[in-house]
């Protein structure tokens, strides 16, 4: 199958008005030498039947396991409408929005997504989003330095409690343009950044502070605090949040006296499945007075010849296929489907379904927290609220104890060690309001069988 | 088309929702725990509707679009062909939907198996040595391959060599990116039958060479001939030569990347392979890499060990640029690719660019003889083609713009306007193999009648779009008084 719908006779009708005998000598341009001989490499074609087969089983080969893993992906009800829509041929197979008059139903919905992610983080203006939360929190790195033009040090503060990965994409995106990471300890047995280690820094020429809130241990910081230390400072603040927990939490926009200047996050909450990892989006927010400096897709509305209200991708100037290597970024595409998906969500939840389902979600991870700390050898890392996700300390390595839960149908975390070795065995859990009551007790049996055999091996 | 939609705010009424579709209320005593200076104070700024009204809303705004399951769409450079319905439904298997990126490897054997197949095929087409999936769109796949070309010379004790040359028609991605990964750009000219000027090119080379980012068929929408040359000029200087596989469409299964002497490509899937493009996005923009490049691939990569796969990491390949993404790209769309590649198979592979450039000649073909000028009359389209609107703009005042923009009238979305930026009033057609002649003949006619129109009653042509929900949009508005989010009162 190729999808080609050509006839025969279409074929000869065409050649013959090109002038050509084959179609192969529409190539002749090509230098013979560099014709490719075989593609043995690929297998033969499969029919729709087939592939369908083979699909499903590879599908049922990898199973569903009842997953308690959180880390930056987490696992919420996706109402059935919102990907019956999203998957609607006018959204999937529509391109970026550039005959912006043909494309008012992408344009429109990208505007309501702004409306609403400011909305949510408390900031005054969106972007179209980017790929994905960890690429957000680099170019937000990027953008600071752009935007805070008292310091010319490039150099960024970063809490241990970011999430590892991020600080990863982090330095491979950002290092090459000069920035400068400087990590920043938590506190042992909070698990939070406390602002005395924010002192080394005082003093220096710094550009910008990032907080995640929760952060990856789930743990609550003390945003107000935070902020207001750097802004004293003239360091930019640079909010990553969980957007399900802004239904309840304080918004970025209302961080201490200021507000966080950026605010980014990963937007897979949403109704975005997990999926292995993607696609999902990342967000990103900030104060109009630096919308200049946002990278990537920005719509706004405006008027048509008629004096009609209309929506257009704006401020251009800033963007790759305008000011070349001046632009803010290279980021040419955002991640539209998935905009579409958290949009459609949004509108289903609400205010008060978000606000629900964060406190569902956070009810069961204290419920799952106080079950599995009633087992020998299991107790809570941090002191201190958290939300929506735990730490817990095990007595003994967690790798052969997930192993053992994993046989059991149960993903039952993430291990810590090769992330924070420093904490000993350590296992990150979160349960959102997909889990019952009975899962959870599921959980507790099989983790209590499970130690047990750890022990015993 | 339908006419306009009211913004989802204005659908809103206190006290609505789509409440079945949220959790049991946990009471606030669940909340307990959370001190109230870290909460918020008043609930988001969401709208409240109901599940139907939802439905509805997002239902017309899907049909104020055009795509390419309702139109004809020749973007040129974009590759907008058919998305297969069977590769989004295997994808969104729920087993498939439901993995956590996390997940052990032994949860997700089946996906990983996709994912391995998927990089073998890949470099049997493109002639690369590996291939790393992780980069989410094609910029980003761009950026890894820039990154790599500086590691390696850094490797090499040899971090002098900064400079990336673009010839001046590439697409803006490639200086952008140049500047991200911390390099300098040089601009080169391409010659008047749109190959790049070789002599230029042997004047910026030296030590100070890091590569060269080159797409072919270039932008221009034709074959570099020369392209032997300029890679032996490149590496002779010590650089590398970067494949945009923006225009791999053309030359699927014809000519392979790594046989023309790239060291480095990216490949969008989102054009090539058929994944969608979702109204600007997901894409993923996975790179390939010949032996020199191959231990700096971006982690993570799949490998086999026996008749098992697991993920390769810092561990495995300790050069490696480092993580692009958060967990592995855009997982979903890579299984959309895979189910393309098996769909189509060896064969298939061969005729997408076959066909695609069978159609693109033919259109060129058809134009011509319509009274449309040929940007380069003298060579052979590839997969597109570009036309010069030049001469009607300067004797019936009518642009390439109005030309696009009234093709929306007929029922097309228009092709690519005013790039590259070199050629004037330009439109660059892309047409894709999927496309039937029937439509391709339509699309000649259509062009034929607004030629025809632009010269009796050219208000006609230049006051175009009068079908659509909204007229031509004021930009310079747009961009002048910032309207980037709805507010209760405001009105434009």
């Amino acid at each position: 199958m190729a999808f080609i719908p050509h006839t025969e006779a279409d074929v000869a009708a065409m050649l013959g008005a090109i002038g050509a005998r084959a179609i192969e000598e529409l190539f002749d341009e090509i230098p013979k030498d560099l014709r490719a001989k075989s593609l043995a490499g690929v297998p033969e074609a499969l029919n729709e039947m087939q592939v369908g087969r083979l699909m499903s089983e590879r599908a049922r080969r990898d199973g569903v396991q009842l997953n308690f893993i959180g880390a930056g992906a987490y696992e919420h009800h996706i109402p059935a409408a919102v990907w019956a829509i999203t998957t609607r041929g006018e959204f999937y197979s529509a391109y970026t929005p550039y005959q912006a008059e043909a494309s008012q139903g992408t344009l429109q919905l990208i505007y309501e997504f702004q409306t609403m992610i400011a909305g949510l983080t408390g900031m005054e203006v969106a972007n179209a989003s980017m790929y994905d939360g960890a690429s957000a929190c680099a170019e937000a790195s990027l953008m600071a330095v752009r935007a805070n033009r008292g310091s010319q040090s490039a150099r960024i503060l970063v809490p241990g409690t970011l999430h590892p990965h991020y600080r990863r994409v982090m330095r491979a995106t950002a290092a090459n343009q000069g920035l400068k990471f400087e990590e920043l300890p938590f506190t042992p047995g909070a698990g939070i950044t406390a602002t005395e280690a924010l002192a080394p820094f005082d003093g220096q020429d710094i550009t910008a502070l990032l907080i995640q809130q929760p952060n990856f241990f789930g743990a609550l910081e003390d945003v107000d605090a935070l902020t207001d230390w750097a802004h004293a400072r003239g360091i930019l603040v640079i909010a990553v949040v969980n957007p399900t927990s802004l239904a309840l939490l304080k918004p970025p926009g209302q961080w201490g006296a200021a507000g966080a200047d950026i605010a980014v996050g990963e937007g897979q909450p949403l109704g975005v499945p997990l999926c292995s990892g993607g696609p999902y989006f990342g967000f990103m927010t900030t104060r109009m007075a630096y919308v200049r400096q946002m990278p990537g897709r920005i719509c706004g509305r405006t008027l048509d010849a008629t004096g009609r209200p209309g929506f257009t991708l704006t401020l251009q100037a800033r963007e790759q296929h305008i000011r070349r290597a001046k632009a803010t970024s290279n980021i040419c595409t955002n991640q539209g489907l998935l905009v579409t998906a958290a949009t459609i969500y949004l509108s289903l939840m609400g205010p008060r379904g978000l606000a629900r389902t964060a406190a569902a979600s956070h009810a069961r991870t204290r419920e799952l927290v106080a079950a599995l700390t009633g087992l020998p050898g299991v107790r809570l890392a941090f002191q201190g609220p958290c939300f929506h996700e735990a730490a817990l300390l095990l007595d003994r390595p967690v790798a052969p104890v997930l192993r053992a839960l994993s046989a059991r149908g149960i993903l039952g975390g993430l291990d810590l060690a090769p992330y924070y070795p420093q904490l000993g065995p350590a296992l990150l859990v979160c349960a959102t309001e997909t889990k019952t009551r009975e899962d959870i007790a599921q959980y507790r049996a099989a983790l209590g069988e499970a130690m047990q055999s750890a022990r015993a091996a | 088309m339908p006419n306009q939609e009211r913004v989802i705010f204005e659908y809103s009424t206190p006290g609505r929702g789509a409440s079945d579709q949220w959790p049991a209320d946990p009471g606030e005593e669940a909340l307990a725990d959370l001190p109230p200076r870290l909460r918020r104070a008043t609930p988001p700024g969401l709208p409240e509707v109901g599940e139907l009204e939802v439905v509805r809303h997002f239902t017309r705004l899907s049909q104020l679009n055009f795509s390419i399951d309702t139109h004809f769409y020749p973007l040129g450079s974009c590759t907008m062909k058919y998305n297969p319905k069977a590769c989004n439904q295997y994808a969104m298997l729920p087993q498939f939907l439901a993995r956590h990126p996390l997940a052990p490897e032994s949860c997700g054997q089946g996906f990983l198996e996709c994912m391995y197949e998927l990089q073998e095929m890949l470099k049997e087409v493109t002639g690369m040595r590996g291939v790393a999936l992780s980069p989410m769109a094609g910029a980003h796949g761009e950026f890894a391959g820039v990154a790599m070309i500086r590691a390696y010379h850094q490797a090499r004790g040899d971090a002098v060599r900064n400079e990336i040359i673009v010839p001046e028609a590439a697409h803006g991605t490639n200086p952008a990116t140049a500047t991200m990964c911390g390099c300098v750009v040089r601009e080169i000219p391409v010659d008047s039958e749109g190959d790049v000027d070789l002599e230029a090119l042997k004047a910026v080379v030296g030590p100070n060479t890091a590569g060269i980012m080159l797409t072919n068929p270039s932008t221009l929408g034709v074959f570099e001939r020369r392209i032997g040359e300029v890679a032996r000029i490149v590496h002779d200087a010590g650089g590398l030569l970067y494949y945009d596989g923006a225009n791999l469409n053309a030359i699927l299964g014809k000519v392979r990347p790594g046989d023309m002497g790239f060291d480095v490509i990216h490949m969008n899937l989102h054009k090539t392979f058929s994944t969608p493009h979702g109204g600007g996005g997901p894409g993923a923009g996975a790179v390939g890499v010949g032996e020199r490049l191959l231990p700096f691939m971006p982690i993570p990569v799949v490998g086999r060990e026996g008749g098992t796969y697991r993920w390769l990491e810092e561990a495995d390949l300790p050069h490696s640029i480092g993580r692009l993404s958060a967990f592995m790209g855009n997982a979903g769309v890579l299984l959309r690719a895979y189910i393309y590649m098996r769909l189509l198979g060896r064969d298939g592979m061969r005729r997408v660019g076959e066909y695609a450039t069978l159609n693109a000649n033919y259109m060129l073909k058809k134009l011509t003889e319509a009274g449309f000028d040929a940007a380069y009359p003298r060579r052979r389209a590839s997969h597109e083609f570009i036309l010069t609107l030049k001469r009607q703009a300067r004797d019936l005042n009518v642009t390439a713009m109005d030309f696009a923009k009234r093709l929306l009238d007929y029922g097309f979305h228009a092709p690519t306007t005013y790039f590259p930026l070199l050629v004037p009033e330009c439109l660059l057609i892309e047409p894709t193999e999927t496309e039937s002649k029937d439509t391709l003949d339509a699309f000649v006619t259509a062009m034929s009648q607004i030629l025809k129109e632009a010269s009796e009653e050219p208000g006609r042509v230049s006051g175009a779009p009068h079908t659509m929900p909204v007229r031509r949009l004021d930009d310079v508005r747009a961009a002048r008084q910032l309207d980037l989010t709805w507010k209760p009162t405001a009105q434009p």
